[in-house]
């Protein structure tokens, strides 16, 4: 089907085209109405506000970093919280050393937390981290190190399918428990909070938070930018050839588990990039970030918005925890249903989410006469 | 072998009678009036402590019947006098914080003596000395008790305080002794104080006889006389010092291999309960190819069908849980079908989209468990039958609940192969896991396979609901806690193999059992998860991979 990838790559770019022009627009228009418009006007956005705006756009981040394995490769992880939190407590670090003597007890050297717990020195693996530069080197390498070695062991004896989402789930729940030792010295369930100020700026006034907001809108476009590069390159097509008939694309001669090794940690890098970029905005990175349910969440952000599709799954980052942040402060009771109902839904009806919906009426009106593109290869066959 | 058996019931026999005689030999010719009884209770109510503990000394040789009812009351803060009157009175009950009048016994014929307001009473009261004198001395009237157990209690109270007058009643007694296991503890008692006599001999002999005790306190004891404890010298003669060395090492050893004895036994009941949630996921999963993320939703709906039941019949405790098998196996038999007919047969062939699927079941069960029973914990009673400790001896003890959860475990595993292996029904599950196709070109009703084999691992996570809620509370997240070890369990047993489910699963209890006391219990978790995933490496269908045919689509 030679026009098949053709007229892919022209619906994806009109798919770009809107995604990258809506997120400029919440880069621009969100911190004007923050910074010059007046509090007492109803189109105010408060600091609350634009938190929230920084939090969706960094989960459309984490969001893309899934739908590119889940939605390309065929690689379910239901552990990219994991990712999410290395990089969060890695830029976590950096800021708890920010804040210096100015903690509860005063100690130039020792975060609070450590002084509660009678360290008398800083543990080895927390030298450096008051260098922001060295913070940042970290929260790509430490996710990136892990991702490497759990997908090297796990490719090379071909863990597929729901297997390999069992095990990276378990491996987001272990790092959990661990980081809810005290001993870890990762600041035990508390985690880090409080924070100061990010390169000696004060982390609670406007103008800093407008500033993380457009880097956090920035980056997010440019890592859109260059999972699309990914995904159309030569690399992209043996990645959905792996999705689609795994064997058949190693019987070819292509190296699958390479493919799938470096995509892998090259989304795990992404989501650790999120995690950095959140948690200076939010303001507290704590063990739960790392449990299952939220990996499984951001699963579910993919399939709503649309797997395959990237911008898709952004979007639906956003619309989903939109929802959630609607439903917790009106009707909490009621989010878990939601949710629930949400994946039982989506998976049941929506197997290519709103994106398919839309995409999927349009190219009927316009294309009645084209054949249909098959709308999901099933997994090879049941037993 | 008949006669010895007959000889030894002749002895118990004039034994018994022996005593019997005895006791009512000293009741009668002894007994002082009661008036002398009455005075010496009445004389406890002024004199100080040091006084008290010589009148209840005189108290306990007095031989009256009632003396011991009336040290005992003493004990529990339960003897009273009237302040009008001065007379000493028992108190039926002990008496509660709110109580405005209590009721009385009196104290020679231990019949009611009607009651009293509270502020007419005045309590007699002790002080720990008092009260550990008191349990001594109680202890030997209960040394005479028909009862073994009572006589074994009775020689645990009076060890705690070996004085010469306890060491001769013990000597009294360990001649008169019949019940073997009572004769062995009065002995390491008696050789507990014999390791004290000035004698070598005698501390010798003592030590012959604590060799085989396996008890912590002879343990402590001998590594004194051995001089191997801190800092201390040991005893004064070499032969004594090397015995007891030798002792202390043979105690050691077997209290060792005794605690690693009680380590499995951890980890098998451990391992049990994850063995009981893997099966079920072993049939969903394997049997199906379904992954089903609320079977520990299932597990928790089991439990709380455990706490309605026990709820609804409250005057059943001891036997709720009886039914509650039955009943959470339905509850969650039918929920998992209900989940089947509505979601899981849409997701047929797309393993991953069903995981996500059945998340969001999951999701949805939690809420409506915490809408309904709020996310407060349920505690799920034990019933008396399986509540309390299995001593098997003085190094190694088992609780009944783990004990029986072990053995329900097997109970469950061997049904459900039974049912597999040696009904239609079972046959049927095979023949669709096997080759769907071909069952189907047989005459097998697929679907209705499909909807009864859900229902099966279904069933099973409520029984093992029931399990759960004799371990731990019942609440809305009870599941999650145990899932992601279960799912271990499955990946490192074998998929759609019972055996890797059984083998599996109890070799993850007892491995993190045996790595907790080095590691934490949450490292040892940690270190397990590597394991497997190393594992995994070179068996990445787990122990027990499937063969033939229906390994090829896998």
């Amino acid at each position: 089907m030679p026009n098949y990838t053709l007229w892919i790559s022209a619906r994806k770019d009109s798919g770009s085209a809107w995604f990258l022009g809506a997120l400029a627009a919440i880069a621009v228009i969100v911190p004007v109405l923050n910074l010059a418009v007046p509090a007492a006007s109803p189109f105010h956005v408060s600091a609350f506000g634009l938190t929230l705006v920084g939090k969706y756009l960094c989960y459309a981040l984490l969001a893309l970093s899934v739908d590119l394995i889940w939605g390309y490769c065929g690689i379910l992880s239901l552990g990219h919280a994991a990712f999410f939190s290395l990089g969060g407590y890695a830029i976590g670090m950096y800021l708890m050393r920010q804040i210096g003597s100015r903690g509860v007890y005063g100690n130039p050297e020792l975060p609070d937390f450590m002084v509660f717990l009678n360290y008398k020195s800083l543990p080895w693996f927390w030298h450096g981290f008051n260098h922001f530069a060295f913070a940042l080197l970290m929260m790509i390498v430490v996710p990136a190190v892990l991702a490497f070695a759990f997908g090297w062991f796990a490719f090379r004896s071909r863990v597929t399918g729901v297997y390999l989402s069992i095990i990276t789930q378990a491996l987001t729940y272990a790092l959990m428990l661990a980081f809810f030792r005290n001993d870890m010295g990762f600041g035990g369930n508390n985690g880090f909070t409080d924070f100061k100020d990010i390169l000696g700026f004060d982390l609670h006034s406007d103008k800093v938070r407008v500033t993380l907001l457009v880097f956090t809108a920035v980056v997010l476009g440019a890592s859109y930018l260059a999972c699309r590069a990914i995904v159309a390159s030569r690399a992209g097509r043996v990645m959905r050839a792996i999705r689609d008939a795994e064997s058949r694309a190693r019987f070819l001669g292509y190296r699958v588990e390479s493919f799938k090794l470096w995509i892998f940690v090259f989304s795990a890098v992404l989501a650790g990039i999120a995690g950095a970029l959140y948690v200076p905005q939010i303001g507290i990175i704590n063990p739960s970030e790392f449990s299952p349910i939220n990996s499984i969440e951001v699963v579910i952000w993919v399939a709503v918005g649309g797997r395959g599709t990237l911008y898709g799954a952004a979007a639906g980052a956003l619309l989903v925890n939109y929802a959630k942040t609607y439903f917790t402060s009106t009707i909490p009771e009621a989010w878990y249903y939601a949710l629930g109902t949400l994946f039982v839904l989506v998976t049941l009806f929506l197997p290519r989410g709103i994106v398919g919906l839309v995409t999927g009426r349009a190219r009927k009106r316009k294309t009645a006469t084209r054949p249909a593109v098959p709308a999901e290869t099933p997994e090879p066959s049941r037993k | 072998m008949k006669k010895s058996v007959r000889s030894a019931g002749a002895r118990l026999l004039f034994l018994a009678l022996l005593l019997a005689g005895l006791s009512i030999a000293r009741l009668h010719a002894q007994s002082p009036s009661d008036a002398s009884f009455l005075a010496s209770l009445g004389q406890l109510r002024e004199v100080s402590f040091p006084d008290k503990e010589t009148i209840i000394a005189q108290l306990a040789q007095s031989g009256h019947p009632s003396a011991q009812s009336a040290l005992t009351a003493l004990l529990e803060d339960r003897l009273y006098f009237r302040n009008d009157d001065q007379m000493v009175f028992l108190l039926k009950a002990p008496a509660a914080d709110d109580a405005t009048s209590l009721t009385l016994v009196d104290p020679v014929t231990l019949k009611d003596a009607g009651s009293a307001p509270v502020e007419n009473l005045t309590k007699i009261g002790t002080n720990n000395h008092l009260r550990r004198v008191l349990q001594t001395t109680l202890a030997r009237f209960r040394l005479s008790s028909p009862d073994a157990a009572v006589r074994l209690g009775a020689v645990h109270d009076i060890e705690q305080n070996l004085d010469e007058g306890n060491v001769k009643l013990l000597r009294e007694r360990v001649a008169a002794e019949t019940d073997s296991k009572v004769k062995a503890e009065i002995s390491t008692s008696l050789a507990m104080a014999d390791l004290d006599s000035p004698d070598a001999p005698v501390r010798l002999a003592a030590i012959a006889v604590l060799h085989k005790s396996l008890r912590q306190d002879v343990l402590n004891k001998l590594s004194g006389v051995a001089g191997t404890s801190d800092g201390g010298e040991g005893d004064s003669d070499p032969q004594v010092r090397a015995a007891a060395q030798s002792a202390v090492k043979s105690i050691t050893r077997w209290r060792t291999m005794y605690s690693w004895c009680e380590t499995l036994f951890f980890g098998l009941s451990l391992g049990s309960v994850l063995v009981l949630i893997a099966i079920g996921l072993a049939i969903t999963f394997g049997v199906m190819g379904v992954i089903n993320m609320a079977h520990g939703e299932l597990m928790m709906l089991g439990a709380y069908t455990t706490y309605l039941v026990q709820v609804a019949m409250p005057n059943h405790g001891e036997i709720s849980i009886l039914v509650a098998i039955p009943a959470a196996f339905l509850v969650a038999a039918l929920m998992g079908i209900l989940i089947e007919r509505t979601v899981i047969r849409f997701l047929y062939g797309r393993p991953l989209e069903t995981l996500l699927a059945t998340f969001g079941v999951s999701l949805i069960l939690q809420q409506l468990v915490r809408s309904i029973f709020t996310a407060l914990n349920r505690s799920v009673n034990t019933p008396n039958w399986m509540s309390g400790t299995l001593q098997v001896n003085d190094a190694l003890s088992v609780t009944y609940n783990r004990l029986y959860i072990v053995i329900f475990t097997l109970l469950v595993f061997a049904a459900l192969f039974v049912v597999l292996k040696r009904t239609r029904v079972g046959l049927e599950i095979r023949a669709v896991s096997q080759n769907r196709a071909m069952a189907r070109a047989m005459g097998i009703r697929s679907e209705w396979v499909d909807a009864l084999t859900f229902g099966l691992g279904s069933g099973i996570a409520g029984v093992a609901g029931v399990a759960l809620s004799q371990l731990t509370n019942v609440n809305p997240n009870l599941g999650q806690s145990y899932i992601i070890d279960s799912f271990m369990v499955v990946v490192f047993g074998g998929v759609g193999n019972l055996w890797g489910a059984m083998v599996g699963g109890m070799s993850m209890g007892v491995v993190n059992q045996l790595l907790e006391p080095y590691a934490g219990a949450v490292l040892a978790k940690i270190f397990v998860l590597i394991v497997l995933i190393l594992f995994i490496q070179t068996r990445p269908r787990g122990l027990f991979p499937p063969t033939g045919r229906s390994s090829e689509n896998q």
